[in-house]
């Protein structure tokens, strides 16, 4: 056990903090989940991109530096510590990126990584439908196929996608196999938004930005090529995806000891006064969550590193992270007293969309499921 | 930057684990319920041939010259099993500071109000201001107080009569110690919650009603899952504490009182967990769950309970200025 860092993760370390500290904006962007503020959060990704920040853990040929587990969970410990703005890409970069790399032919790869990783083609991620939730292989948008113009005509309705309005692509998956059932019979395809028959629907989320969207489609075609994995073996693929959502790369400890340490800063501030004194030690274990979900990472890229592989591990993580990110902001708002009414009291946004962490990538529920049965083994219903 | 014990570390922990399934199987712990030393007949011996009980002691000084790093597995897997036994004072506390060779060692350090074990001990290292006294056992005024674990037999404590207490460590020596036995109980906890988290999984899957296996009701379910993500966020808070005490982190206090909030938070949950779910049975005398979780209840407070160390946590963290 050593855990401290070498030299060049040092290294790696100082350049990072260099150049977020003469690069992140001054005054915080508007919300990334308005027409506005993704506007400018994307040339946010620009620098990121230009200075090869964006994508660190890529090869170099795709715009990365090759950089290990280690190192990404340094940049990421610095980014959520300089305060940078939030990554409007992630849906891209974090979720599709690593399914690209471990599914895609070389040619889907050099068509689509350069410019996720540029910011110029944004993604958004078509799981969810009306009437497919927790309960995803329920998926019922359909894709038949067009033997005369070699590709699939996909038609149906995706919904709560996350900043579907601005992005320029959807990954999705559609039933291909109309014979088959549940999680069979399911295709991963890619998806421009420009295709003709595409309708989106930008909609509000909790906090008011129009963060949401419905795709409509009606036979809107999508060539061979825009498959991703094998026909009808899109479910396998997705899970390979969701992995990445609930485990290390959507939500790295970073971003939560970077909110405990404002909230400690918080406490400094306003703790003398604070109604509860039992509030005290609720900061305290706030900052000790932080730090066991810190540490746990760091035991989990140990074992990645000597080749281990992610399992239902993450769906402990996933239920972890998402609940301290709940409580880190309800301490914030029972120790602003009355300020917590405000809604720019600078916690309130935060606290709303951390109430969406508990639903998004598979819910808490269906998380703790998932732990009992495939990490306890107890008997499924 | 590695965060994982070496395999030597993982073969230590596999050979203690094989020994205490022989010596220390679920018999032995009630029998130490009952008997007259509240230990069993022969685990002591046996973790002794081992070199368990010396393994701190440097190698020149008769000991293995390990560490708590080394250690801290082991205490896990004695909490698996509820070893009825001073393996915390004796070979993580006392003997680094006392040196090998010593029958029974306990310890009164740090904020115990009470010392365990301590009718069986040759002498007991005990904690006076900022000093380390060991008292041999005839020099003790033992006043046993009725535990409510029966297998962790409890006595306060007077010496301050006796002139046969010598020095054996000053204020270094004796913060070290109370955060050795802080880890030591910490891991120990880890692995009572390991075993009540085993036994349940192991009940509800075996256990029908209306029909079904009761592990396949969510109400179970996820009470033992939040009992997992509880370990799983605990346990490397106890392994870091250990990593800080030996490189001489100066944070090490700090961060052994953050694992010990959370192991004894997560061993307090599997054991209000294990109950519920097992039901009545559970909440039996005659079913050995109770042997576990009276040691979660009792290691929980000895020594400070969460709250305290979270008080510790926070004037290191919080009062700064
Ligand atoms: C902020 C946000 C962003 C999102 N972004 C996207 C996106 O970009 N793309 C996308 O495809 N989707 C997205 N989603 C949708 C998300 O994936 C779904 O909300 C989620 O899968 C749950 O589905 P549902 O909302 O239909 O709830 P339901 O499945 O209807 O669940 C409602 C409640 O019932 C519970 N429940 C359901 N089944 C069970 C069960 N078997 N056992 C116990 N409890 C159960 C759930 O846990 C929940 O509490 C987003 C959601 C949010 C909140």
């Amino acid at each position: 056990m050593d855990l401290t860092w070498g030299p060049a993760e040092e290294a790696f370390r100082a350049e990072a903090r260099d150049w977020l500290a003469a690069n992140v904006p001054a005054e915080p962007l508007p919300s990334g989940d308005t027409r506005e503020g993704f506007a400018r959060h994307l040339e946010w990704e620009r620098r990121l991109f230009d200075a090869r920040w964006a994508v660190v853990s890529w090869p170099q040929r795709y715009g990365g530096r090759d950089a290990s587990l280690w190192e990404w969970c340094i940049f990421e410990e610095e980014y959520y510590r300089a305060g940078a703005p939030q990554r409007v890409t992630q849906n891209g970069i974090f979720l599709l990126g690593p399914t690209l790399f471990a599914f895609g032919t070389p040619a889907q790869q050099d068509r689509f990584l350069p410019k996720m990783a540029s910011g110029e083609e944004t993604w958004c991620q078509g799981w969810s439908e009306p009437d497919a939730g927790s309960d995803l292989a329920g998926i019922r948008s359909t894709a038949v196929r067009d033997d005369a113009a070699s590709g699939w005509r996909l038609s149906g309705q995706k919904t709560w996608t996350t900043r579907g309005a601005f992005c320029t692509h959807l990954f999705g998956l559609f039933r291909s196999d109309p014979s088959a059932e549940r999680h069979r019979g399911l295709t991963y395809f890619l998806v421009p938004l420009d295709t003709p028959g595409v309708t989106v629907r930008g909609f509000g989320r909790l906090d008011g930005d129009e963060g949401f969207a419905e795709v409509f489609l009606d036979e809107a075609f999508v060539s061979d090529d825009m498959i991703l994995g094998e026909l009808h073996e899109g479910w396998r693929v997705a899970m390979a995806t969701t992995g990445s959502e609930r485990g290390l790369t959507l939500r790295s400890p970073g971003r939560f000891t970077a909110t405990a340490d404002r909230l400690v800063e918080l406490w400094r501030n306003l703790g003398e006064d604070a109604s509860d004194p039992g509030l005290r030690h609720q900061v305290v274990q706030a900052v000790i969550d932080a730090e066991a979900y810190r540490l746990q990472t760091l035991a989990t890229v140990t074992a990645l590193t000597d080749g281990a592989s992610p399992g239902a591990e993450s769906s402990l993580t996933k239920v972890f992270w998402s609940e301290l990110d709940v409580r880190l902001h309800e301490i914030a708002l029972a120790l602003l007293g009355t300020a917590a009414e405000l809604e720019d009291n600078g916690w309130a946004k935060g606290h709303q969309f951390a109430l969406s962490g508990p639903i998004y990538a598979g819910t808490n529920e269906i998380q703790r499921n998932v732990i009992a049965e495939r990490v306890l083994g107890l008997p499924r219903r | 930057m590695r965060f994982a014990f070496t395999d030597d570390q993982l073969a230590l922990r596999d050979a203690v684990r094989d020994l205490l399934a022989k010596e220390c199987p679920p018999s032995e712990v009630a029998e130490a319920w009952t008997n007259a030393t509240g230990r069993t007949t022969r685990a002591w011996e046996a973790l002794r041939a081992m070199g368990v009980l010396d393994a701190l002691v440097p190698e020149a000084d008769g000991g293995l010259g390990l560490t708590v790093l080394d250690l801290v597995l082991v205490c896990e897997e004695a909490g698996r099993v509820a070893l009825p036994e001073p393996l915390v004072e004796h070979a993580v506390v006392a003997a680094p500071v006392v040196g090998a060779g010593r029958e029974s060692l306990t310890a009164l350090v740090g904020a115990m109000s009470f010392v365990a074990y301590a009718d069986t001990a040759d002498a007991v290292l005990v904690q006076d201001d900022d000093r380390l006294l060991l008292v041999p056992a005839p020099a003790l005024v033992l006043e046993p107080e009725p535990s409510v674990d029966h297998a962790r037999r409890v006595f306060t404590l007077d010496w301050s009569a006796s002139d046969a207490a010598v020095e054996v460590g000053a204020s270094v020596a004796c913060a070290e110690a109370i955060d050795r036995a802080t880890l030591g109980r910490a891991a120990y906890l880890l692995g009572l919650a390991q075993h009540l988290l085993d036994a349940t999984v192991e009940y509800a899957s075996t256990r029908h009603q209306f029909g079904a296996p009761i592990g396949s009701f969510q109400a179970i379910k996820h009470k033992l899952a939040d009992v997992r993500i509880a370990l799983e966020f605990a346990r490397p808070l106890v392994y870091r504490a250990a990593s800080s005490i030996v490189v001489g982190d100066p944070a090490a206090s700090v961060h052994v009182s953050m694992g010990a909030a959370q192991s004894i938070d997560a061993a307090l949950c599997a054991a209000r967990h294990a109950l519920q779910c097992h039901g009545a049975i559970g909440y039996s005398y005659e079913h050995d769950l109770h042997h576990w979780m009276k040691r979660v209840w009792t290691l929980a407070r000895a020594g400070g309970d969460a709250s305290w160390h979270r008080e510790r946590v926070a004037r290191a963290i919080l009062d700064r200025t």
